[in-house]
């Protein structure tokens, strides 16, 4: 039996009306949403650490004024989610701490090393391309402040694709060697952005009732198909090699095909076993515990200020 | 002569037309408390069911910029064209990304 509650909640979402902060909602779909977007926050965040490691090695000041907009974009794209994530009644520490002790996860991505600055590269153009495909799809999200937060990230991403694709250009009309490292750092992320995607429709965990909900408003395997295609004219106007020796046009049904993806690559990921699973927590509580001080100065700097008003008050 | 509105609180109004848009600013209006302001808010600023939501917030609490100021206050993002998607100039058959 459905209660009246449960019934004008599912009139909105069939409505295509938004839900907003304090409309009644199942606790499965407060929940539901506080994973996706507090994953999502995470992803931003720890996003950061990948590029960041080229920061200093930025092959010209004008590049690495580029990069650390784009770092810096991301920092604010977690803030956005954090606080769409805050209004389903869960704090930041508490979604700090779950990222830090593993019970929330992060995209499978960021655990993937940035071994050249190609990688910098391959990140903007296919690891944010993926991402946009992504975000795109949810600003139709049925939850209010998350589509908000959407609309306002993707407006803010293209760059983030644009410049990446760019810097790999660059590198594919460069050097022989220069070339080299833009088809490897190709080869390297390109099957990983594919699983940014999620499993197989048929073995997600939250997929079916996320649909429902429209929380979710595309497929995986729906989403991912489109990436697929359009990479492969981007690929070609490099002048790179498709890392997919399968890919092929199916006329019939007006996409590319492709190879299957490496799954027990993606699940040992997920389940903590990539390259630099342990490198990225580690570094996000040492720079979590660093900080420390800076909030404990904002505190006492704020209680200062209240005890000197109230002084001048009396 | 202190008049009425003299002695009621100014309150900006915000009201969300739609589920899923922002909140937007329609004006002000003058009401001894919240309670107070919502009601003459949906008064004269939803008569025509403009709105499905509406927020009141004292003006005294909001904090404004100056747009005297914005020339100093925004100077730091004037000289980075990189952060808008049209500084990068790509092939024509990959431009649309």
């Amino acid at each position: 039996m459905t209660t009246p509650q449960e019934q004008n909640f599912m009139r909105k979402i069939s409505a295509e009306e938004k839900i907003e902060p304090k409309d009644w909602m199942p606790d499965a779909y407060r929940k539901n949403l506080i994973r996706q977007i507090s994953q999502h926050a995470h992803s931003e965040v720890i996003g950061m650490q990948p590029e960041g490691n080229w920061l200093t090695r930025a092959p010209s000041l004008r590049r690495k004024a580029i990069l650390l907009s784009k770092i810096q974009d991301e920092a604010g794209h977690g803030l956005y989610l954090y606080s769409a994530c805050e209004t389903l009644g869960i704090s930041r520490s508490e979604m700090i701490e779950q990222l830090q002790s593993g019970a929330a996860k992060y995209s499978s991505i960021f655990n993937y090393p940035t071994l050249t600055w190609a990688d910098v590269g391959a990140i903007g153009w296919l690891v944010d391309g993926a991402a946009i495909v992504n975000q795109v799809s949810l600003q139709r999200t049925s939850y209010g402040p998350y589509s908000r937060g959407m609309i306002r990230i993707c407006k803010e991403e293209s760059f983030h694709q644009r410049q990446g694709y760019e810097a790999m250009l660059a590198l594919a009309k460069g050097s022989e060697g220069q070339k080299a490292m833009a088809q490897d750092a190709l080869d390297r992320f390109y099957w990983p952005a594919l699983m940014m995607f999620g499993p197989h429709d048929s073995e997600s965990a939250h997929s079916q009732k996320s649909m429902e909900w429209k929380i979710k408003r595309e497929t995986n395997d729906d989403l991912r198909q489109k990436f697929v295609d359009q990479t492969v004219q981007q690929i070609e106007v490099l002048g790179l090699e498709h890392p997919d020796k399968n890919i092929k046009w199916n006329e019939e049904r007006g996409h590319y095909d492709s190879s299957d993806l490496n799954w027990d690559e993606f699940w040992s990921v997920i389940n903590g076993n990539g390259h630099c699973n342990r490198q990225r927590v580690e570094h996000h509580i040492a720079a979590h515990d660093e900080g420390e001080w800076v909030r404990d100065a904002i505190t006492a700097y704020n209680e200062k200020k209240r005890a000197k008003k109230a002084q001048h008050a009396a | 002569m202190t008049t009425i509105t003299e002695k009621l609180e100014l309150f900006e109004v915000f009201v969300r037309s739609k589920r899923g848009l922002d909140h937007k600013h329609v004006g002000s209006l003058h009401a001894e408390d919240h309670e107070q302001a919502l009601e003459y808010a949906r008064d004269c600023y939803t008569r025509r069911s403009e709105g499905v939501s509406i927020w009141v917030v004292k003006s005294s609490d909001i904090c404004a910029s100056q747009e005297d100021d914005a020339d100093c206050f925004y100077d730091p993002s004037d000289d980075k064209p990189y952060r808008h998607a049209t500084y990068y100039v790509l092939p024509d058959p990959v431009n649309n990304m």
